[in-house]
């Protein structure tokens, strides 16, 4: 299978004052075109560097990421960022923020075909009338709404989300899963998100990667079942019962506070391949 | 603008002439200690060509100042706001150099260059007002979330792009902030080197006549001609603020 991102073995440490941080230690991870996996691990284990890697901001200090056949050393325009603070600028309408990203990526598309891309997304994120309104008079989950099509509104390759919905409500949150599925069924990407709810990584990915403790590498890949579009009610099956069980195993692992041998190479579900790396 | 935004402060300063007539009024003060509103009037009727002339003088002056202020402080905003080693670097000369007293530094100026009036008196304006401009600015710069950044930086966006689109739109509100301190340090600055070092130019030298001839009226009648000009100066840069980052100013709830 072609894999759209491929991160093969990464090391990578911070400099720090007391000498050098590992974060990441012979980590992996790889994502075929269209494919949507989510990344989960214990706090500061190093999920947000991986961001930045894929993104082209950082460079792995060995090991390689790759993008769609080529190797990543520096930051490029076919990769849109979400992150869990919106990063709206105040002093431009909601249209103008969306349309930032066609001010720095070259573009074949002409200023009134922009706007109607723009005012596309918005509709698909059920934003359509917020056009002209400032960022400061939407409600949190408008916001970060609207950073997704900042994110989309360039057609990038490879959609990152650093804990997008962090910040929102459960109510909110579960709303915005739903427009997750919507729009990445009509605008298509290949989507890594970083997120700390496992409720949220097992209804979005295809699938989910459990990064260890620092300095992380992965610790264990769990295939979904189902892919693409769900309904909400796959949450509250028995199977998605096992699945979190799972998931919430592995990151007491991760986070030292579970022996690892208890669930070591077990399947996750019966028709699921669950493997430890 | 509402009428009532002009009718509030407007009726403030005239309770405030009325507290203070009648506080020179009920002590029964003669003028040589603090002279009244009412004595005012005539001070300003008398000298009015010399308060539009001197006026004049110091207005422009203080502008230029500011306006040097402005440049040089974002200049130097920018780079302690990009750069840590600058900024480690000139904090503390800029702190030092605003803690001494400007008052000492004008004979130092006048002596260095003798003459040279209006370049001295613009150049203490200028020293006087551009640190808060300065820090404002570089810790507007230092302090932009990395994520501001990163949503450019990732679409391979160059680091003056990023400062144009983001960076310097982001620190406007702290600038302006910093501008209305700087508006009347830069009248501080312009009177000192007009009363310090007089050459017969600006308020602060109508000011110093005032005092030479025992006329108290008209140096009371300065203090609040420097007092108008300053609010108007103010109100410029509020009005210019409105225009530029408006977007700042939330809807009162």
């Amino acid at each position: 299978m072609q894999h759209l991102i491929d991160i093969k073995n990464v090391h990578l440490s911070y400099d720090t004052a007391s000498g050098k941080l590992p974060v990441l230690d012979g980590f992996d991870m790889s994502v075929p075109e269209g494919g949507f996996v989510a990344v989960v691990g214990p706090s500061g284990c190093g999920k947000s560097t991986l961001t930045r890697l894929i993104a082209g901001l950082m460079k792995p200090d060995s090991g390689e990421v790759w993008l769609d056949g080529q190797q990543v050393t520096s930051p490029r325009a076919t990769v849109g960022m979400a992150f869990q603070n919106p990063v709206l600028l105040e002093w431009r309408s909601i249209l103008k923020n969306i349309m930032l990203p066609l001010e720095i990526v070259p573009t074949k598309l002409t200023k009134a075909q922009q706007e109607e891309r723009a005012r596309y997304l918005l509709s698909l994120v059920g934003l359509e009338g917020f056009e002209q309104k400032r960022p400061s008079e939407l409600s949190g989950g408008m916001r970060q709404r609207a950073s997704l099509c900042r994110a989309l509104i360039h057609q990038p390759d490879v959609l990152i989300l650093d804990e997008p919905f962090g910040a929102l409500d459960a109510f909110t949150r579960e709303d915005l899963w739903q427009i997750m599925h919507d729009v990445k069924e009509r605008e298509p990407f290949t989507g890594v998100m970083i997120t700390h709810d496992l409720r949220e990584s097992i209804y979005l990915a295809d699938q989910v990667v459990v990064m260890s403790g620092r300095p992380a590498k992965t610790q264990y890949v769990l295939d979904l079942p189902v892919t693409g579009p769900r309904s909400i009610d796959t949450l509250y099956t028995p199977e998605a019962a096992d699945m979190l069980k799972i998931l919430r195993h592995q990151i007491e692992v991760a986070q030292g506070r579970a022996p690892a041998a208890q669930n070591e190479g077990r399947a996750p579900a019966a028709s699921n391949q669950g493997s430890n790396q | 603008m509402s009428l009532r935004k002009v009718l509030i402060p407007t009726l403030a300063i005239v309770i405030f002439l009325i507290l203070w007539e009648a506080l020179v009024w009920i002590n029964g003060w003669p003028n040589y200690k603090m002279a009244s509103p009412s004595d005012l009037v005539p001070a300003f009727k008398q000298y009015w060509p010399l308060f539009l002339s001197m006026g004049w003088q110091t207005l422009w002056r203080t502008v230029v100042g500011l306006l040097i202020a402005i440049v040089v402080g974002t200049l130097l905003g920018m780079v302690m706001g990009f750069s840590k080693t600058m900024r480690e670097a000139l904090y503390p000369l800029l702190v030092g150099f605003n803690a001494i007293p400007k008052a000492t530094v004008v004979p130092i100026v006048a002596l260095m260059f003798v003459g040279a009036h209006d370049f001295n008196t613009i150049l203490i304006a200028f020293m006087i007002s551009f640190f808060p401009i300065a820090v404002s600015i570089s810790i507007g710069l230092s302090t932009l979330e990395p994520e501001y950044r990163d949503i450019l930086r990732a679409l391979g966006a160059s680091k003056a792009t990023i400062f144009w689109k983001i960076a310097l739109p982001k620190t406007l509100p702290e600038f302006f902030g910093a501008l209305k301190v700087a508006v009347t340090l830069a009248f501080i600055g312009t009177n000192l080197m007009e009363i310090v070092s007089p050459h017969g130019r600006g308020l602060g030298a109508l000011f110093d006549s005032g005092k030479t001839n025992s006329d108290y009226p008209l140096m009371f009648a300065v203090l609040i001609a420097l007092a108008f000009l300053g609010i108007v100066l103010y109100y410029v840069v509020v009005a210019l603020e409105r225009i530029f980052a408006g977007w700042a100013e939330r809807e009162p709830t």
